[in-house]
């Protein structure tokens, strides 16, 4: 059981590491989905399957959902803006 | 500030700030030793007063039912303020998303995407009401069921085309079961009051531990928070996806 809970700290630890070295945002927010998920197996693993569910649907679905769907109208935006300059 | 400057306050701050973090989790209780009496106790008491299988919902549905009342209005408000922010506005117009386009020049979903996303619809969707139905007995409840089920929608979006979404997704019947999910948390602890006892006090028979009828009114509550935030998140996904595909400012690309 302690390896368990060793191999999945370590995950952790990778996945937000990962989240923060991954520099362009559309990227980030599917490395942050599967940090969510990471995250999820911790609160797992040390017994919270309630708080489990919560942060897999959270921070693995709706939380990179919102942020890949404002990155695509932001990204529409400053097509539009660079138009204008031409 | 110069760069050597700027990493020079850094690792001061760094430091100070780790320093206090590991002074205190030297101050953190042992692994699996819980000093507060509460979780005792309630794991001693709640499968017999309430017949609630899972501790975690009889606490957050019934010992403490008011707070989490205020975190289902706290989702609520948050959904409308979204709804109000990416309405469309003036100046902005209304088009038939491109990806509905004849010409459409994106490439198309994948047949993989198509066929798993169709495929998983179901069980997500089952295990969604599951999560809803059961939240009293199992890990889950209203709000990470609520989640799921709204995932369903996602998944017609990814499979299909933003019409078809459109089209199972009528506003007028989402806006109506959010508005009653939110108003059926309040309608159930009013049920304790009419029966002269107080506001979210549990009045219905408690029934049998471990039987989906059971726990009093924690299931009714649980259906009433699953409606809100699936219709919630639907609309939120739908707001989104409105104001990215569909609303556009003039002279705006996609």
């Amino acid at each position: 059981m302690i390896v368990l809970e060793v191999a999945v700290f370590l995950l952790v630890a990778a996945g937000g590491t990962a989240v923060v070295l991954t520099r362009d945002p559309l990227d980030q927010a599917i490395v942050a989905s599967f940090y969510g998920l990471v995250l999820g197996i911790m609160f797992l693993v040390f017994q919270a399957p309630d708080v489990a569910l919560s942060q897999i649907t959270v921070g693995a679905v709706a939380l990179p959902l919102m942020i890949v769907l404002a990155l695509a109208k932001v990204r529409a935006l400053a097509g539009s803006r660079e138009d204008d300059r031409e | 500030m110069t760069p050597a400057l700027r990493r020079r306050v850094f690792l001061v701050a760094g430091a100070v700030a780790g320093g206090l973090l590991l002074w205190g989790l030297t101050g953190l209780p042992d692994y699996g030793v819980y000093p507060g009496p509460y979780g005792d106790v309630l794991n001693a008491v709640a499968v017999d007063e309430r017949k609630a299988t899972n501790v975690v919902a009889a606490v957050t549905f019934d010992y403490r039912g008011v707070d989490t009342m205020g975190e289902e209005y706290i989702l609520f408000a948050a959904v409308i303020g979204v709804a109000i922010v990416l309405r469309a506005q003036r100046g902005e117009t209304e088009q038939e998303p491109d990806e509905d386009a004849a010409d459409r020049r994106a490439p198309g979903t994948s047949n993989a995407v198509r066929v798993l996303g169709l495929a998983l619809l179901g069980p997500v969707v089952l295990f969604g009401i599951y999560m809803v139905a059961h939240g009293h007995l199992s890990p889950g409840g209203g709000f990470q069921g609520g989640v799921v089920l709204a995932t369903g929608a996602l998944l017609v979006y990814l499979s299909g085309e933003y019409v078809t979404l459109r089209r199972v997704r009528p506003v007028a019947l989402i806006d109506l079961a959010e508005g009653s999910g939110a108003a059926g948390y309040v309608a159930v602890g009013l049920l304790g009051l009419a029966a002269g006892a107080a506001f979210l006090e549990n009045v219905l028979p408690l029934g049998q531990p471990g039987a989906l009828l059971s726990s009093g009114m924690i299931p009714l509550i649980n259906l009433a928070v699953g409606l809100e935030v699936a219709a919630g998140f639907v609309l939120l996904l739908s707001e989104f996806l409105e104001q990215t595909l569909v609303v556009r400012r003039p002279g705006e690309v996609t």
